[in-house]
C-alpha cells in the first residue's frame, strides 16, 4: 500500500492496537476527531473509547497518566499535539517517565510511547516550529526516534510500541504528506539506534535526521557530490558505528539539523567522531542548522530552516578545507 | 452544561448591578470527627473495627512515633542524610493507610509507616534515607512509592487508577500529597484528568499546615484545600487529622465512592510537630506557641483516651509495644548497617532494559580508570550510612 508518513502512523497504531491488546491511545483530539493531522484516524471505531480517548487539555497529566498506566501495564502510545506543547510535561519526562525503571531497579517500568509532530516549515504560528530533540535526547532513560520516510515510519513506530523503555516519537510534520511509498505489509519494525545509509558515497558524509532528509537529498542528488547520506533515525541511542565507519572511509562531514547549532545534536556527533576517528579526518566538520533564535514565526521561517543550497554550502565547505 | 443544578441556583452574593457572584461564603465545609479533643464521642459514630483493629490502629500510630523518633536520632550522629518526621500527623497517616489491600497503589508524601503495613521493612526505609535504591525496589513490590518531587506523582496515580479501570480492578489508587502539593500545577491536571474520567483515584492530602516554612494560609486564597476538589467534578471530604477513627470512616467511606468511579478528595487538618527534614530550623517560621498548641493536640493521646473509654486499654500493654518497635528498629538498623560495597556498574543497570552501546563504552572507560588509578578511591567516599 502507497502511504504518506502520516498515514504509516496510523497504519502502526492500527497494527500495534491489534496485535496487543495492552496498547492504549490517547491525547487531545485523539479519538473522535482521529486528530489534528488525522494520525489516529478510525481508531476509535476500530478499537473503542475504552482504548482510544480524547483527554482534557492537559500535557503533564497525559504524559504522567500514560506513565502510571505503564507502570501498571499497560502500553499507552499518546499524543501530544504540537512539539511545542510538550515542555508543560517535560517535568513529568525527567522527574517520572524517565526513571521509573532505575528508580526501582527493574520492578516497575514505564514502556510508553510519546508521538508528536516536530519542526517548522508549515506556515503556523508560535510554539508549532521547535526542533528540540537535543533537550530530549539529554534525558537518561528515555529514547528519542526521528524517522523521515513512510515505511521507517511504521517500522520505528511499531519498535517503539513495543520497546521496554519509554520513546519519544518525534514526526516530521513538514513532510508528513510530501513522500509517499509502498508501505511494508504486516509486522514491520525497524530496530531503534540503527541509522540508515540513504546513498553511498566516498567524497564526504552528510549526516540528517527527520524533515532535514528530503532537503539534503535534494541538495547531494542535484550536486552530483558523491556524498554518503546517512540519516540518522534514532537520536537516543545514538549508532555512532555507522557514522564513524563512513567518515573513516571519507574523511569528511557534514551535520545538518534543524535545532538551535549550541549544544545540537551535532555537538554531540562532532564530539563522537573526534573521539573514534579523528586522524581519519581531512576538514573540520561541518554544521548546517537552525541559528541559536527562537523560530521564526512563520512569515520567517524560511530563513532559519536548512535549504537545499545552504546545506549544498556546508558539503562544499567541508570538501574544500 | 445548563441541566447542571450548580448553573440554576442564584449565587447569594449580588452585587451592585445586580451581577450574582459565588463566593466561597456560599460554601460550607464541615471537618468530620469522631472523637473529639476531650476525648467525648458518640458509639454509635465509631466504625465497625474489631477490638483487634482497634488495638492495630493504636501500635501502628506508636510505631510511626518511635521510627520517627529513632531516624531523627540516628541522623543527628551522621547515620542518615536527612529525614522528614511525621511526628504529630500519626493519626491522619495511619487512619489512612489502614483502609488499604494489596491489590490497591499508594503513593505517598510524608507518610513511611504505611510502607510497613504494606509489608516493606523498616531496613528498606533506613535504606531510603541513606540514598540506596533497593528501598524503591521493595516498595514496588508491595505496589508502593515514594515520590520526592512534590506533585509529580498525582498524574501517575491517576495513570494508576486509569489502568485499573481498564482491568476493571477491585481496586483504588492513592496519593498522599501534602498541602504544598495542591499549589502545584500536576496536581491540578491529576486531579482533573480523575475527575473527567471517573478514574477510582484517591488523594487524600495531609494538611500538615507548611510547605516547609509557608503557611497554608498563604499558600492559596482557598478557605480549605477540601473545597478545590468541587471545581474537578469531584467529591471531598475534610476530617480531623488528629482523630484517627474520624480520618479512618473518611478515607474508607471515600474508597467505596472510590471502587465505583467516583474520585474522592481527603483534606486531613493536621500539623507536622517536627522539622520538615532535618536540615531545617522551624523556629525561623513559626512560634512556639503555635507548635504547643498542637502538641496539646496529640492523636495518640486522643486516641488513648477513646481505648479507655472503650474498655480496650487493659488489652493494651504500651511498654511492650514500644520495646517491640525498638528492637524492630535496632535490628533494621543493623541489617542495613551491613550493606556491602557499592559498584559502579550498578549506576549503569536499568537505565535502559539493554545497555546502549554509548553508555557501555562510558562504564568500561571508567572501570579501567578506577582499576589503573587506586587513588581514584580516595575520592569516591562510599555512605552507607547515608
Amino acid at each position: 500500500m502507497q502511504a504518506t508518513i502520516v498515514q504509516a502512523v496510523n497504519e502502526a497504531l492500527h497494527g500495534a492496537m491489534e496485535r496487543d491488546d495492552r496498547v492504549v491511545v490517547f491525547g487531545e483530539d485523539v479519538a473522535e476527531s482521529g486528530g489534528v493531522f488525522r494520525a489516529t484516524d478510525e481508531l476509535l471505531e476500530e478499537f473503542g473509547s475504552d482504548r482510544v480517548v480524547d483527554t482534557p487539555l492537559s500535557e503533564i497529566a497525559i504524559v504522567g497518566g500514560a506513565t502510571g498506566m505503564a507502570m501498571y501495564g499497560y502500553r499507552p502510545v499518546v499524543e501530544i499535539q504540537f512539539s511545542g506543547f510538550l515542555p508543560p510535561a517535560f517535568d513529568q519526562l525527567v522527574t517520572n517517565t524517565s526513571r521509573i525503571r532505575w528508580r526501582t531497579r527493574g520492578e516497575l517500568t514505564a514502556p510508553m510511547v510519546v508521538r508528536m509532530p516536530y519542526g517548522a516549515g508549515v506556515r503556523a504560528l508560535e510554539h508549532h516550529s521547535e526542533s528540540l530533540e537535543g533537550a530530549y535526547a539529554h534525558i537518561p532513560g528515555l529514547k528519542v526516534a526521528v524517522p523521515s520516510t513512510p515505511a521507517d515510519t511504521k517500522g520505528l513506530l511499531t519498535a517503539a510500541i513495543r520497546d521496554p523503555d519509554p520513546v519519544l516519537f518525534m514526526e516530521p510534520k513538514r513532510i508528513y504528506r510530501s513522500i509517499r511509498e509502498e508501505l511494508p505489509e504486516g509486522d514491520h519494525e525497524v530496530p531503534l539506534g540503527e541509522a540508515a545509509v540513504r546513498r553511498e558515497g566516498d567524497a564526504v558524509t552528510v549526516v540528517a535526521w527527520g524533515a532535514m532528509m528530503p532537503p539534503t537529498l535534494e541538495a547531494v542528488d542535484d550536486s552530483g557530490i558523491d556524498a554518503e547520506v546517512i540519516d540518522l533515525r534514532t537520536i537516543s541511542p545514538m549508532d555512532t558505528e555507522t557514522v564513524v565507519e563512513s567518515v573513516k572511509k571519507t574523511g569528511r562531514c557534514v551535520v545538518v539539523h534543524e535545532g538551535p547549532r549550541t549544544l545540537g545534536v551535532g555537538s554531540e556527533l562532532i564530539a563522537r567522531i573526534n573521539d573514534e576517528a579523528l586522524m581519519y579526518l581531512e576538514a573540520p566538520i561541518e554544521r548546517v542548522t537552525g541559528f541559536d533564535t527562537q523560530v521564526p514565526l512563520l512569515s520567517m521561517e524560511d530563513f532559519y530552516l536548512p535549504h537545499p543550497p545552504r546545506i549544498l554550502d556546508g558539503i562544499e565547505r567541508a570538501l574544500t578545507a | 452544561m445548563s441541566d447542571r443544578e450548580s448553573d440554576r441556583r442564584v449565587p447569594s452574593a449580588v452585587g451592585d448591578g445586580g451581577v450574582g457572584l459565588l463566593t466561597q461564603a456560599d460554601l460550607s465545609v464541615p471537618t468530620h470527627q469522631i472523637v473529639d479533643p476531650d476525648g467525648s464521642y458518640d458509639p454509635e459514630a465509631v466504625p465497625d473495627l474489631s477490638a483487634e483493629e482497634l488495638c492495630d490502629l493504636y501500635r501502628w500510630m506508636v510505631t510511626d512515633r518511635v521510627f520517627s523518633r529513632r531516624m531523627v536520632n540516628i541522623q543527628r550522629r551522621g547515620e542518615l542524610g536527612t529525614f522528614g518526621s511525621t511526628r504529630g500527623q500519626e493519626a491522619s497517616i495511619i487512619g489512612s493507610a489502614f483502609t488499604l489491600e494489596p491489590q490497591d497503589w499508594l503513593y505517598v508524601g510524608r507518610a513511611w509507616t504505611p510502607m510497613f503495613m504494606r509489608g516493606a521493612s523498616m531496613t528498606d526505609m533506613i535504606h531510603f534515607w541513606r540514598g540506596i535504591e533497593t528501598a524503591q525496589q521493595s516498595f514496588a513490590k508491595q505496589n508502593s512509592q515514594i515520590a520526592i518531587s512534590i506533585g509529580s506523582h498525582v498524574p501517575l496515580v491517576a495513570g494508576l487508577a486509569w489502568g485499573m479501570q481498564l482491568d476493571d480492578a477491585d481496586a483504588v489508587a492513592t496519593a498522599y500529597i501534602g498541602d504544598g502539593a495542591t499549589s502545584t500545577g500536576a496536581a491540578h491536571e491529576g486531579i482533573n484528568l480523575a475527575g473527567a474520567l471517573s478514574l477510582p483515584a484517591l488523594f487524600f492530602c495531609q494538611n500538615n499546615q507548611y510547605a516547609i516554612s509557608l503557611n497554608v494560609e498563604e499558600q492559596t486564597g482557598a478557605k480549605t484545600l477540601a473545597q478545590k476538589a468541587l471545581a474537578y467534578g469531584i467529591d471531598a471530604i475534610r476530617v480531623d487529622g488528629q482523630d484517627v477513627l474520624a480520618v479512618y470512616d473518611a478515607v474508607q467511606t471515600a474508597k467505596e465512592r472510590v471502587k465505583d468511579g467516583k474520585p474522592v478528595f481527603v483534606e486531613s487538618v493536621t500539623y507536622r510537630l517536627d522539622a520538615h527534614t532535618t536540615s531545617d530550623d522551624p523556629t525561623r517560621y513559626r512560634d512556639e506557641e503555635e507548635v504547643q498548641e498542637w502538641e496539646a493536640k496529640d492523636p495518640i493521646e486522643r486516641y488513648r483516651s477513646f481505648l479507655q473509654s472503650e474498655g480496650l486499654w487493659s488489652r493494651i500493654d504500651h511498654e511492650s509495644i514500644v520495646d517491640d518497635i525498638e528492637t524492630e528498629f535496632d535490628e533494621a538498623l543493623a541489617t542495613a548497617d551491613e550493606l556491602e560495597e557499592r559498584r559502579v556498574r550498578e549506576l549503569f543497570a536499568h537505565v535502559y532494559d539493554e545497555l546502549p552501546s554509548e553508555l557501555s563504552r562510558q562504564l568500561e572507560a571508567f572501570e579501567a580508570l578506577l582499576e589503573e588509578r587506586p587513588e581514584m578511591d580516595d575520592y569516591i567516599e562510599q555512605r552507607p550510612k547515608g
